[in-house]
């Protein structure tokens, strides 16, 4: 469709856009291995230095902030959180999608209009049941009310529509496997590129959180973007601190992006068909 | 009676009939396959009920009544209502969100539909470009409003000496609504466009292309294939990508918090010019401890954001 003549130019503008892309990523590390005193220079120092390992020290030795415990308590949190959506959505997608049950369409109707419904608004009362519970800063209250999403089970119905065959169910039930044998040993394993897609983006999500870790734990007990907001509001003179806190924070995401790049792009690009 | 002897024989005689366990045995796998499917749903329900559902729906309860950290007090109707339609500082939170999120969803609707087209060429290395394109969304977006608070920072920042050589004079972005809208909404932005381009994509690949080849043959250019053929053929991605965009937009918080710095985060700036209505409500129920007051402002988001999807359903419904 493009001819020989407009080719360079799309390719230029492309890299102009990655490059707008990943500079603001590229600058964080630039500053993450900068002094103080050199970050506000014009000219702005455009390569790396050698005051990585000095910042990063500074930074788990930062009062308030408990970085290390942040980060600990996210990896836990983020990563309970995902295996938990990813098991019972998969579980009810599967249900929603392949077996006969009175009300299926009315509560799945249900699970669509809760995807629309901004949940957060309800974190004063969420706040009250925590106190009750004694959950307060404490990881039960970041973990727990996320254990379930509508909007997986509504990613994994879909999936699991058109990935498992009716035949291959329908033979497991002549041959007496229970209801739930049949998910775990054929639904869950053809599932599985959906829920890789899901557990991702939980991951992610989670990861990110933070109205409500702000609400609900101390910061003696953080989250790490709970940390990080410690680090801009304590040390907000002090860039290159934030700024190796950031990037800290962010290379898990950016590991997982790297191993799985590929399937977080097709999983939003099939999604999006969908929707 | 039957000879006990006989009964093997018995059974191998009537071949085919079922035998008495496997009966038993049937009639459970039947209770099972009838009752599994609300046992394999029942996770989901019971955990949003008790911490998603119930919790916003207590809300409302909440916010009639004068509801402190020592608990519940008097039942006070409306009043808390009553005080938030008067609250300037609640008006004033509104009208930035709101403000920002055109900022931030106009352009990066607009923006990724030039990039989705782009990415949509015959291209090599197609991977390297989407995955670049992405690379934004994978940073923390604690991160982001990081970076970015330096960036627009007013001695320090690269955007102020990016002006300076064009001979502008340097801006403090935090002072004005103007300025701190243009910088939060430049990380939303930032962050959002490339995925919103994914999602167009994978829409255009949809579009069969004869389309597009019977619109060249008829004489029509690029850019009004774009409007009349692609647009068009998109529209169910475009209403998807507005109403997320509008619901995440009026829950914005994380990152104009992050660009307050120091003690004024909370409030958006010493003069609140950048605080959103989430921002206000955590101030009123998390700063403040007024539970009854700040539930009131979470029940008019929640409403605002309502109403704000019944009129983009109007709007998208009517231009069909």
């Amino acid at each position: 469709m493009i001819t020989r003549k407009t080719q360079p130019l799309l390719y230029a503008t492309l890299l102009v856009g990655i490059v707008l892309s990943a500079f603001p990523l590229y600058w964080l590390f630039v500053v993450a291995t900068r002094s103080n005193d050199v970050v506000g220079d014009w000219p702005p120092p455009l390569a790396p230095g050698e005051n990585l390992w000095d910042n990063l020290g500074r930074l788990f030795a930062a009062e308030d902030a408990n970085f290390l415990l942040g980060m600990g308590n996210s990896l836990l949190t983020s990563a309970v959180v995902t295996v938990s959506v990813v098991f019972f959505s998969s579980l009810a997608g599967f249900a929603f999608a392949k077996l006969k049950f009175r009300g299926r369409n009315g509560l799945l109707l249900v699970i669509l209009a809760t995807m629309m419904i901004p949940v957060q608004m309800g974190i004063i009362p969420l706040y009250m049941i925590m106190v009750e519970l004694g959950w307060q800063n404490r990881m039960e209250a970041i973990v727990v009310p996320a254990l379930v999403s509508a909007f997986g089970v509504f990613l994994m119905r879909q999936y699991a529509e058109q990935a498992v065959p009716d035949e291959l169910i329908e033979a497991a039930r002549i041959d007496g496997c229970s209801t739930f044998r049949i998910f775990w040993s054929i639904v869950l394993p053809a599932l599985r590129p959906g829920a890789a897609v899901l557990a991702l983006t939980t991951f992610m999500g989670t990861w990110n959180e933070f109205l409500w870790p702000l609400a609900v734990l101390e910061a003696d007990n953080p989250t790490v973007q709970f940390s990080l907001s410690q680090l801009s509001t304590t040390y907000y003179t002090d860039y290159t601190l934030m700024f190796t806190g950031a990037l800290v924070a962010t290379v898990p995401l950016l590991l997982v992006f790297i191993a799985f790049g590929r399937q977080i792009i097709g999983g939003i690009m099939e999604g999006a068909v969908k929707a | 009676m039957v000879d006990l002897k006989q009964r093997p024989v018995a059974r191998k005689a009537a071949g085919r009939t079922p035998p008495e366990r496997p009966r038993l045995r049937d009639r459970v796998s039947r209770v099972e396959v009838r009752w599994s499917p609300y046992l394999f749903i029942a996770p989901f329900f019971v955990i949003f009920a008790v911490f998603g559902l119930f919790p916003l729906v207590y809300t409302a309860w909440v916010s009639l009544h004068d509801w402190d950290i020592t608990g519940a007090g008097a039942f006070v109707g409306l009043d808390n209502y009553v005080t938030l339609f008067a609250d300037p500082d609640f008006w004033n939170s509104v009208y930035n969100t709101v403000g920002m999120l055109v900022l931030a969803t106009v352009p990066q609707l607009l923006m990724a539909l030039v990039l989705a087209s782009l990415l949509n060429q015959r291209l090599r290395a197609v991977t390297f470009f989407r995955m670049g394109v992405l690379l934004p969304i994978v940073t923390s977006v604690a991160a982001v409003g990081i970076v970015f608070s330096q960036i627009f920072d007013r001695d320090a920042g690269m955007v102020n000496g990016l002006l300076g050589l064009v001979n502008v004079d340097a801006v403090d972005w935090r002072a004005d609504k103007w300025s701190s809208w243009t910088a939060i909404s430049t990380m939303v932005n930032w962050r959002w466009t490339g995925y919103n381009s994914l999602i167009y994509l994978a829409a255009m690949q949809a579009i069969p292309r004869d389309l597009y080849e019977a619109a060249t043959v008829d004489g029509a250019g690029k850019i009004r294939q774009f409007w009349s053929i692609t647009v068009p053929n998109i529209r169910p991605a475009i209403v998807f990508t507005v109403v997320m965009s509008t619901i995440a937009g009026m829950q914005l918080f994380t990152e104009p918090l992050i660009f307050g710095q120091g003690s004024f985060a909370i409030s958006g700036g010493s003069l609140r010019q950048f605080q959103t209505v989430s921002m206000y409500m955590f101030e009123k129920a998390f700063r403040d401890f007024d539970y009854g007051y700040g539930s009131a402002v979470a029940w008019m988001i929640f409403l605002l954001i309502t109403l704000l999807g019944v009129v983009n359903f109007l709007i998208t419904r009517r231009s069909r």
